[in-house]
Parts: structure tokens; C-alpha cells; sequence
């Protein structure tokens, strides 16, 4: 039964996508979008049955052998537990509902079908990848949800932003997942094996186990972890490999929502933890997630603070909920950054579809410095956008589980608080490092997310053309806003107990998750001091207080403030020059080389080579040889003869008698 | 004994026979109005010679070991009989038509037949001469049938005084290897040649070579071919360029093999040089010509140096892929040759390349199989002529004579553009004066045939029809 659903939810997007991509004549815009989203909703439908309905322990489901060489045998199939349950869930939901929205965002798009189809396939891949049993099939989904999204992110390719910015991605994807690559390379190298439960049952020996790479020794659960990370730190946009993410913005809203908010960025973090069972025996390597994840959430916080873009904004808010997301999973508590993955989704997609609604209520303009006065004009989506800003910002009763064992609040402030506890209460090396980090990202989040929604609804208006023919979005884009602001209400309270509120660390996830024995970060994350719970509600109240006073009470500081700090203000609208240093280090060496390879390489070596074989020396000898044809038979019986002594004195100098 | 010896030449003898009977029966009977005829029963005859050899089996000697009747012979001959039989019958139009036809032409191929056979056949040398010269002087009268053609009785004159200085060659490393061994059977001659090779015989073996490279049109012996090839009637070089470079390069191997199979270091660098220089020289000198049977002539200069590739190796492999080379190289002149027969304008043949121009538009389906067969000459995969190179540059690889089998790719990939410019030609040229001339039956058949066995021989399931195989048992007859 689950098993049948769970093949469903996993073929039915791929027939969706086939359907709608190559019958595009036989179904037509309108029956494309349908089935696409019917399909989707059945789905999402089967999704929270399964999620409701899965017994403990792992389900497996073989389809078909895929690969069969040597030593190396992998199966298609299905792992089915919590994990997967989870992010079924997430998937197939935010996917039914961005489906759903795009039915209204992209009205007015002449290729409606082609859209759906790269929709469905994004959502067939991300669940061939949260299905995986072997990490080649995870890679395969890790792969496909690449291709997606570069096709996705050039959905408008006659906008050559939106090519450059959907090759930025798939470049900066290649290099992470050349990490993943390697580091399959390496399990398989090591246990002779790419199937999961054999890698976890090697986990141990692994880490007793050295591997020769790259001139030295390593400890093999450390390297296959640490490669496995650069793959997740590709895929998940964090810091040096994030530079893609908010240039992806250049997609159509629903697809920043689906992929680069919702799903497919929070690959990397279902990656660190389905590969728990050997995360935690690489200490090392867990320090170095914590460090990124720490540094990610900090630095993305601090270049959204002064983005004018509202939907780069959000990317970088999601870049920096991302480092939250590793921050956990690097300190073992992998509960909370599965429990902040399944809340962010909802809010985050919430607040891009939101961004969506008003972006096609302004005629397609994004630049909140023309918007302002907008929660007269729109006020559901206003109303949407704010609950959406309360979750991530956090909002809620400090101490409430204290007293009623319940977290009271909105959905961030219960699964990004356990973050910040956790980071407090783990043992690990830069444990101290990262929760000053994330507190100072909260302050700053709660400060953008605010600046945000005053910039766009509140004030004066700054484009009057716009804003007079400003209207709500229709209902297939609103009903999408709403479902999500219930779970944004709502996702933290009720899945706080299943999550992350049990005693030990097996109850819930049980197999799906593993923690070391030494491992008690949930447990301790419950009993951390006071200051440490009420400090992120703090810098909440803090943020939000800022972006009081400078965009209602005195919307003339922005701007003295950013003449008076001239240069870091420079520094974070340019995003820390981090494309500029890549521009400089990466990009022109390899235009240079490649420039080179075709002028002088392959221009004037190759080409020059054949051609110059091929119009100087070729045709010398031809007319050599025309004229040696004389006709005369004395020159031919003369050749005969010069032939035959050449090879006479060939055979009598050249040693051939003895 | 005698009977027993008779009945291993009897398809020899036979064909003596007829041809001397059907010589007896156009000079007393009705002439030149009897050629019809007598052309069709040659190439009948020769047909059912070649069945008889293809279906028997076995290996026999006859005359204390001097001619020898083993699978490597009747693989040649089935070669040699059909090449021969197919040209015959594509002749017989052209030269009725155009007014040529003499009743001597198709008892003189067969007797040029009958000299291939026993060339092929031959365990001695003196055998090896006979056939030779039965051979060649046939060959030398039918290049010159056409009297009233200046071009056509120079070549023919040409063709025998090269030839006769070929045949001086030939003769005097012949003596010089009796001098030295004290004998002339390929045989006994081994027996010598593997245990010393004296310098005096291996002088004697160059020459030797060198008169076989001269049938072959090997360079530095390469000179009179295109000369002949041009000036004599089309049909004759169809046969120039099939049976007889079958034959040569049969002859060539046995000769070798046969009777100096112990000093394969030594031949096997005699062979790398006229393999490079033929290869070079003749994809070199082909994209100057203008003239198509000029470059067919070049062309078939180019491939012998490629069957030479492998017979350098000196391997039973290297056996092997000469074998299938020349089976390979007839089927594709025979097409090529099919076509070139019927290229004539307002009734009177042609043999420009430039008149090829536009030919996928006026012919397309002649000029798709052309193409096909340009093609496999060029050895572009996966037609069958790639096979061909393949087995060749494979056998010498394996020999370890990596640098001829680059030069022999090298020397491949300059001999594909002129096959490629006339593919141009036909099919992207525009049309100037165009072909006029009908496509009879039997060259279209011809053509087809041979297009679809070149296009199709190289897919999985059909293997070259078996032909590796049967090359592969034909080289085991071969090393002793």
C-alpha cells in the first residue's frame, strides 16, 4: 500500500512532465497545466498519508537492477522512512501549491506547457533524489534537479540575464558536485559498495580505515564526509559556492519558490543527514559544517540587509536560513535541521509567492524602492507576507514550553530557537563561534525581513504609475498563500513533539537518523540557560525595532547612513565583491585559457597545421608527382631501376644478410 | 600418377580448352558477329569454374609439388573467376557500342584468366613464370585491341616494354635464387632460406619482389598504371584494376610465404617500403587528376600499398587481411567500374571527373551508391573498406610495426579527400553538360549489388558474409 502511493508520488510527476512537454499539441496550454497539477495534488495528497501512516524502521522497494559491472551492482529504488516521509511531504506539497500558483503567475506566458513540464520533472528528480537507496540514485536526482533548474532559471531565454545566470548555476552546481562525486568515489573505494545501509553498517571501520589522497593520508570517514559537504554546499548555495543562488532569482517567481527556496537547495542539508551514520564519525568535518553553515547564515544575512531587489532579498534570507540548517546538522542535531528544512519551506515559499503576488501586481517590478503603500492596494497579500515575516522572524512566547511543555509562537521561532540552543548546548569545537553567529543573523533577519515588508506596504508610494493599477493577484495565486500561512502559523507547534521534542533520539526518526553515543545534543538542548533561550527573541525585538525607526519613524536615516558608512555600505550591496574576486581568480584565468586554446591552440597549431599540410605540402607533391609522370617509358623503366637499387642497398647496408 | 596430377589441374585444363576451341571457333566460324556469344559463354564458363572451386575442398598437388590446388589458391581464384566473369559481361555492351568489339577480347581474358589461375597455383617458380606470362601477354594485346586508337596501342606498348623489363627482373632473381639454393621449388627453396640468407640471395629475392610489385602496381613500379589505365578502353582497365591485381597480390603472398617463410624480417621490410611509397604516392598523386579512370589508377596504386600492410607483417594474420583486402578491393572497382562504363555523353563515353558534377540530381540512386563506395574506398566506417584497412593495420600492429600501420592511417586520411571530392562533385556541384548515356541492366545491377554488399557487409550480424573466416582458413593453407 505505502509502497504503491510512494511509486505514485515518484512516477507520477515524470508521466506529468512527458506528457506536458512532448503532447503539448494534444493537450493544449490549458490540459498541460491541468494534469501537471492534478497530478501533483494527488501527490502531495498521497505524501501526508504516507507521512502519516509509516511504521517505524526502514521500507525498501526495488524496481529494476540499473547498473550491473564488476563489483559495482546498484538497483533502482525506494527507501522509504522518516527522512524520505519528510521531505515527500515538503516536496510534493510546496510543488502542488507552486504548480497550483504558476496556473495565475504565468497567465500571460506563451509557453505554458513547456513550463509545467520542467515543473513536474524538477519534482520527479527531487523525489528520485529523497528516495534514493544507493548515492547513485541520489546523485541521479542530484543531477536532474540541476538540469531542472537550469532550465527553470532560463525559462526566459530571450533575457540573456537569465542565460548568464542559469549557467552561473550549473557551473557553480558542477563544481560541488564534483566533490560529491568524489566523495561517492571514495565510499565505494573503501566498502566496495554504493548502497547506503552497507555504507552506514562500514561507518565504524571507516573511521579506522586511511585512504591515500592528494599526497597524504587521510582518515576515509573524514574525506568521503568532507567531499560529501562540498557537494551539499554547492547544491545548498553556502559560502564560496553561494554565488549562484540570487542570480537564480532571474527564474520565474513559483520556481524561485519551488527550487531555490523550498526544495532543492535544502538537498545539501537532506544530504548531511541522511549520511548521518557517518557524519558521525568525522568530527572534524562536522567543525568545518558548523564553521560554513555559521559564516553562511552571517554573511547572507548581513548582504540582505541592504538589497533592493525584493526577491534577492529573500534569496539571501534562504542562503542564510540554509547555514542555520548546517549549523545543526553539523553540531548532530539533526532533528532540528530537519525540523527547520520542513518550517522553512513553508514559510520561505510563502514569503517568495507572496513577493510573487506583488511583483504581478506591480507590473513585474521588483525594485522595492518604487513600491511603498502597498497593504492598501493588496491587503491579503499583505496580510500573507506579514505572517510569513513573523515566522521567520521568529515571533513568539519566550519560555512557553517552560510552562505548558508547548512551544507557543509561529513556525521559525520554534525550529530556528531549537537551532540556536542546539549550536549553545553541542559539544562541538566551534560551537561558541556559531551560536554568536546565528543569534547576530537572527537580529539581522528579523531586520531585513521587516525593512521588507515596511519598504513594500507601508509609507508613501514611490511609483505612482504602478501603484494606482495595483490589484490583487486572482485565486489560484491566492489560495496557495493561504495554505502556506497555515503551516507557517501553525508547521512549529504541531510538529514540534515529533520532531524534536522527544527525550531520546531514536523516538521519532528512529533508524532513518543516528546519532553518536556521545551524541546528546538533543537532550542538552533542552536545558540550556535562559539568556540562551530568550536571546534570539531579542535580537528579534532588536531587528524589528531598527527597521522601525529607520523606515517608519525616520525613513530619511537609511539614506545618511549610508553616506556616513560609505564603504561598508558599498561592501554589502556588492554582495562582499564576492563575484567580483570570482571574476578575477576563476572566471578571466579561464576565458584567458580557453581564448587562448582557440586562437592560438586550435587556430594557428591546428589549423594552421592541417591547412598548411593540407594546401602547401599535399599539393607540392601532387605536382611533383604529376610531373614525374612524364609519359616518357624510359623515366618509368628508369624508376623501376632506382627503386629496385634502392632497395638492394637498403637490405645490404641496412643488415638484412648474414 | 599422370591421371591423378591431370585431375588436379583439370579446371585449368579446361578452360585451355575452351578458350582455344572458342579461338578455333571465331577465326573459322562467323568472326567478329560470333564475340556476342563467345562473351557470354566465357563469362559463363568462368562462373561455373569459380562455383566449382568455391564448393570443393582439400589440398592437392600436382607434378611433384609444383603447382598446388590448396584453399589460399581457390580463394584467389574465386576472386580472379567472378572479377572476371562480372567484367566480361559489363564489357560486352560498351564495346559493341562503341564499335570495338573484336571475338579475340574474351578468349584473351580468359587465357589472362587461365595464367592468374596458374599463378596463384604455383609452387615453383618456373610455374610461377608460366602463369605469369600467360598472363601478361594477354593482358599486353587487350590493352592495345583498340588499333585504330593512338592512346589505346600506346598504352599497350608501354604496358610490354615496362612489362618485358618487369619480366627481366623477375627472370633474373629467379636465377640468382636457383644459384643460391640449387633449386626452384618454392619448397625446397624455404628449406635453404630458413636456415642462411645469403646476400646473393637476397638480391635475388628483391628482384624477385620487384617483378611482382610491377603486377601489382607497387611504387617505384607503379609508372606505367595510370598511362595504361587511361589509354586503354574502359572496359580493359575494369579488368586491369580487378582480377589481375587479385591474382599478383595471391602470387605475391605465396611466393613469400611459400617459399621464403623463413625470411619474413628480411621481405617484410622490402614490402613496409613499397607499402609507404605506394600508400603516399598514390593518395598524394590522385588529387591532381582530373581524369577518373587517371585516378582510379592512382587509386588502386594507393590500395595495393594498403594490402601490402598487412603482407608486411609477414603474420598468418598478415595473410589474412591481403586476402580480404583484395576481395574487399575488387567488389568495390567492380562497382565503381559498373558506373564509370556507362558515363558517356551524346554517345560517347566520358571520363572527366567535372562530369560527375549534379549527379545526385539527374541519377540519385547511382549516385547514392557511389557515394556509398566512395566511401568505403576512403575507409570511412562502418562501411566494409574500413574493415578492410582494419584488418591490415591490425596485422601489422600486432607484428609490432606500429609506425607503418600510422603511416598507413596517415596516408588514409589524405587519400579520403579526393574520394571526398568527387562525392562533392556529385552532389553539390551544380550541373554542367550532364550524363546522357542509359544505365543498361546489368551495370545497375552491378552497381547496386556491390553498393549494398559495401554498405551493409560491416553490420553486426553479417560480418563481411563470412569472408574473414574463409581468408583466415585460405592463410592457414599458406604457412607451412
Amino acid at each position: 500500500m505505502l509502497e504503491s502511493l510512494t511509486l505514485f508520488i515518484l512516477l507520477g510527476p515524470l508521466a506529468g512532465a512527458i506528457l506536458a512537454g512532448f503532447g503539448k499539441t494534444m493537450l493544449g496550454d490549458k490540459g498541460a497545466m491541468m494534469l501537471t497539477t492534478g497530478i501533483m495534488m494527488v501527490a502531495a495528497l498521497f505524501a501526508w498519508i504516507v507521512f502519516f501512516s509509516l511504521p517505524e524502521g526502514v521500507e525498501k522497494l526495488t524496481l529494476f537492477r540499473w547498473v550491473d559491472s564488476g563489483s559495482l551492482t546498484v538497483d533502482w529504488g525506494i527507501r522509504l522512512d522518516r527522512l524520505t516521509s519528510v521531505m515527500l511531504v515538503v516536496v510534493c506539497s510546496v510543488s502542488a501549491l507552486v504548480h497550483l500558483y504558476s496556473m495565475g503567475y504565468m497567465e500571460e506566458d506563451p509557453a505554458k506547457p513547456r513550463f509545467f513540464a520542467y515543473l513536474s520533472f524538477f519534482s520527479f528528480a527531487m523525489l528520485a533524489l529523497v528516495t534514493g537507496d544507493t548515492l547513485l540514485q541520489l546523485f541521479f536526482g542530484w543531477e536532474g534537479v540541476g538540469v531542472a533548474s537550469y532550465l527553470l532559471i532560463g525559462f526566459w531565454w530571450k533575457k540573456p540575464s537569465a542565460n548568464a545566470a542559469a549557467m552561473k548555476a550549473f557551473v557553480v552546481n558542477r563544481v560541488g558536485d564534483f566533490g560529491f562525486l568524489l566523495g561517492i568515489f571514495t565510499l565505494f573505494f573503501v566498502t566496495d559498495s554504493i548502497d547506503l545501509d552497507t555504507i552506514f553498517a562500514a561507518a565504524p571501520e571507516l573511521a579506522r580505515t586511511s585512504v591515500h589522497f592528494l599526497w597524504t593520508e587521510w582518515n576515509a570517514a573524514e574525506l568521503a564526509c568532507f567531499l560529501l559537504f562540498v557537494g551539499a554546499m554547492g547544491k545548498s548555495a553556502q559560502l564560496l559556492l553561494h554565488t549562484w543562488l540570487p542570480d537564480a532569482m532571474e527564474g520565474p517567481t513559483p520556481v524561485s519558490a519551488l527550487i531555490h527556496a523550498a526544495t532543492m537547495v535544502t538537498a545539501g542539508v537532506f544530504l548531511v543527514c541522511r549520511m548521518s551514520p557517518v557524519m558521525e564519525f568525522a568530527p572534524a568535518t562536522q567543525t568545518f559544517i558548523v564553521v560554513v553553515g555559521g559564516m553562511t547564515a552571517f554573511f547572507a544575512a548581513t548582504v540582505g540587509l541592504v538589497q533592493n531587489d525584493i526577491k534577492r532579498v529573500i534569496a539571501y534570507s534562504t542562503c542564510s536560513q540554509l547555514g542555520y540548517m548546517f549549523v545543526a546538522a553539523g553540531v548532530g542535531y539533526y532533528q532540528a535541521a530537519m525540523f527547520h528544512l520542513f518550517t522553512h519551506a513553508f514559510f520561505k515559499a510563502l514569503l517568495f509567492l507572496g513577493a510573487g503576488s506583488v511583483i504581478h501586481a506591480m507590473h513585474h517590478e521588483q525594485d522595492m524602492r518604487k513600491y511603498g503603500g502597498l497593504r492598501h492596494k493588496i491587503p491579503v497579500t499583505f496580510l500573507c507576507m506579514t505572517l510569513g515575516t513573523l515566522a521567520i522572524t521568529g515571533v513568539g512566547i519566550p519560555f512557553s514550553y517552560d510552562l505548558i511543555h508547548l512551544p507557543i509562537g509561529f513556525a521559525g521561532f520554534v525550529s530556528k530557537d531549537a537551532i540556536i540552543e542546539g549550536a549553545y548546548a553541542s559539544h562541538n569545537a566551534a560551537s561558541g563561534f556559531a551560536f554568536t553567529m546565528l543569534v547576530i543573523a537572527a537580529a539581522f533577519t528579523s531586520f531585513y525581513s521587516w525593512r521588507l515588508v515596511f519598504m513594500t506596504f507601508f509609507g508613501e508610494t514611490r511609483d505612482k504609475k504602478h501603484y494606482d493599477h495595483a490589484h490583487e493577484s486572482p485565486g489560484v495565486m491566492m489560495w496557495p498563500l493561504y495554505l502556506l500561512s497555515a503551516g507557517a502559523v501553525l508547521a512549529g507547534m504541531v510538529f514540534y513533539y515529533p520532531f524534536i521534542g522527544g527525550e531520546s533520539a531514536e523516538e521519532w526518526f528512529n533508524v532513518a537518523l543516528f546519532m553518536g553515543e556521545a551524541n546528546h545534543v538533543m537532550h542538552d538542548s533542552h536545558a540550556v540557560p535562559a539568556w540562551v533561550k530568550l536571546s534570539p527573541f531579542v535580537a528579534m525585538l532588536g531587528g524589528l525595532l531598527v527597521a522601525w525607526i529607520m523606515y517608519i519613524k525616520s525613513p530619511s536615516l537609511p539614506r545618511e547612513l549610508a553616506e556616513r558608512h560609505y564603504g561598508l555600505y558599498k561592501f554589502l550591496l556588492n554582495k562582499w565583491y564576492f563575484d567580483e574576486l570570482y571574476h578575477w581568480i576563476f572566471v578571466r584565468p579561464a576565458m584567458w585559457i580557453g581564448r587562448t586554446l582557440w586562437k592560438k591552440g586550435d587556430g594557428a597549431v591546428v589549423d594552421g597545421t592541417i591547412n598548411g599540410l593540407a594546401m602547401g605540402v599535399v599539393p607540392f607533391f601532387t605536382r611533383l608527382a604529376g610531373r614525374a609522370q612524364s609519359g616518357y617509358v624510359f623515366h618509368y623503366a628508369f624508376v623501376m631501376l632506382i627503386g629496385i637499387s634502392i632497395l638492394i642497398t637498403w637490405l645490404s647496408v641496412g643488415g638484412g644478410a648474414h | 600418377m599422370l591421371s591423378q596430377d591431370i585431375s588436379v589441374i583439370l579446371p585449368e585444363l579446361m578452360l585451355a580448352i575452351f578458350a582455344m576451341v572458342a579461338l578455333m571457333a571465331g577465326a573459322y566460324g562467323q568472326g567478329d558477329k560470333w564475340s556476342g556469344p563467345i562473351t557470354w559463354l566465357t563469362a559463363l564458363f568462368l562462373a561455373i569454374l569459380g562455383a566449382v572451386d568455391g564448393l570443393t575442398g582439400g589440398t592437392h598437388t600436382a607434378f611433384n609439388g609444383t603447382f598446388i590446388d590448396d584453399p589460399f589458391a581457390r580463394f584467389a581464384k574465386v576472386i580472379i573467376l567472378f572479377g572476371a566473369a562480372i567484367i566480361l559481361l559489363l564489357s560486352d555492351g560498351y564495346m559493341r557500342k562503341h564499335k570495338i568489339m573484336r571475338f579475340e577480347y574474351p578468349v584473351l581474358i580468359a587465357l589472362a584468366t587461365l595464367g592468374m589461375m596458374v599463378m596463384v597455383s604455383a609452387g615453383d617458380l618456373m610455374v610461377l613464370y608460366m602463369g605469369l606470362e600467360l598472363q601478361s601477354l594477354a593482358l599486353y594485346v587487350i590493352a592495345s585491341i583498340r588499333r585504330d586508337s593512338l592512346r589505346s596501342t600506346e598504352a599497350g606498348l608501354k604496358y610490354f616494354v615496362l612489362g618485358a623489363l618487369s619480366s627481366g627482373l623477375l627472370l633474373y632473381g629467379a636465377s640468382l635464387v636457383y644459384g643460391y639454393t640449387g633449386a626452384t621449388k618454392f619448397e625446397s627453396i624455404a628449406a635453404v632460406a630458413e636456415h642462411e640468407t645469403s646476400i646473393g640471395l637476397l638480391f635475388g629475392l628483391v628482384f624477385l619482389c620487384a617483378g611482382l610489385a610491377f603486377k601489382i602496381s607497387a611504387v617505384p613500379f607503379h609508372m606505367w598504371t595510370p598511362d595504361v589505365y587511361e589509354g586503354a578502353p574502359t572496359p580493359v582497365t575494369a579488368f586491369f584494376a580487378t582480377a589481375p591485381k587479385a591474382a599478383a597480390a595471391a602470387l605475391f603472398a605465396r611466393v613469400l610465404y611459400d617459399g621464403f617463410g623463413g625470411a619474413a624480417h628480411d621481405w617484410g621490410q622490402i614490402l613496409a617500403f613499397l607499402a609507404i611509397a605506394s600508400m603516399f604516392l598514390g593518395s598524394v598523386a590522385a588529387i591532381g587528376q582530373s581524369n577518373i579512370k587517371r585516378l582510379m589508377a592512382y587509386s588502386s596504386i594507393a590500395h595495393m600499398g594498403f594490402a601490402l600492410v598487412g603482407l608486411a607483417a609477414g603474420t598468418p594474420d598478415g595473410a589474412t587481411s591481403l586476402l580480404i583486402y583484395v576481395a574487399i578491393y575488387v567488389t568495390m572497382n567492380v562497382g565503381v567500374f559498373a558506373f564509370i562504363l556507362t558515363m558517356e555523353r551524346d554517345g560517347k563515353p566520358v571520363t572527366q571527373i567535372s562530369d560527375l558534377a549534379g549527379l545526385s540530381g539527374t541519377r540519385p540512386a547511382a549516385a547514392i551508391a557511389m557515394l556509398v563506395l566512395f566511401f568505403s574506398l576512403a575507409g570511412i566506417p562502418p562501411l566494409v573498406g574500413f574493415w578492410a584497412k582494419y584488418y591490415s593495420f591490425s596485422a601489422a600492429v600486432e607484428a609490432g610495426m606500429i609506425p607503418l600501420a600510422a603511416a598507413g592511417a596517415v596516408a588514409s586520411v589524405i587519400g579520403a579527400f579526393y574520394y571526398l571530392r568527387i562525392v562533392k562533385i556529385m552532389f553539390f556541384d551544380e550541373v554542367g553538360q550532364g550524363l546522357t548515356g542509359p544505365m543498361p541492366l546489368a551495370h545497375g545491377v552491378t552497381l547496386a549489388v556491390s553498393a549494398l554488399v559495401i554498405g551493409l557487409g560491416g553490420m553486426p550480424l553479417i560480418n563481411l558474409f563470412g569472408v574473414p573466416e574463409a581468408a583466415a582458413v585460405a592463410a592457414a593453407s599458406l604457412i607451412h
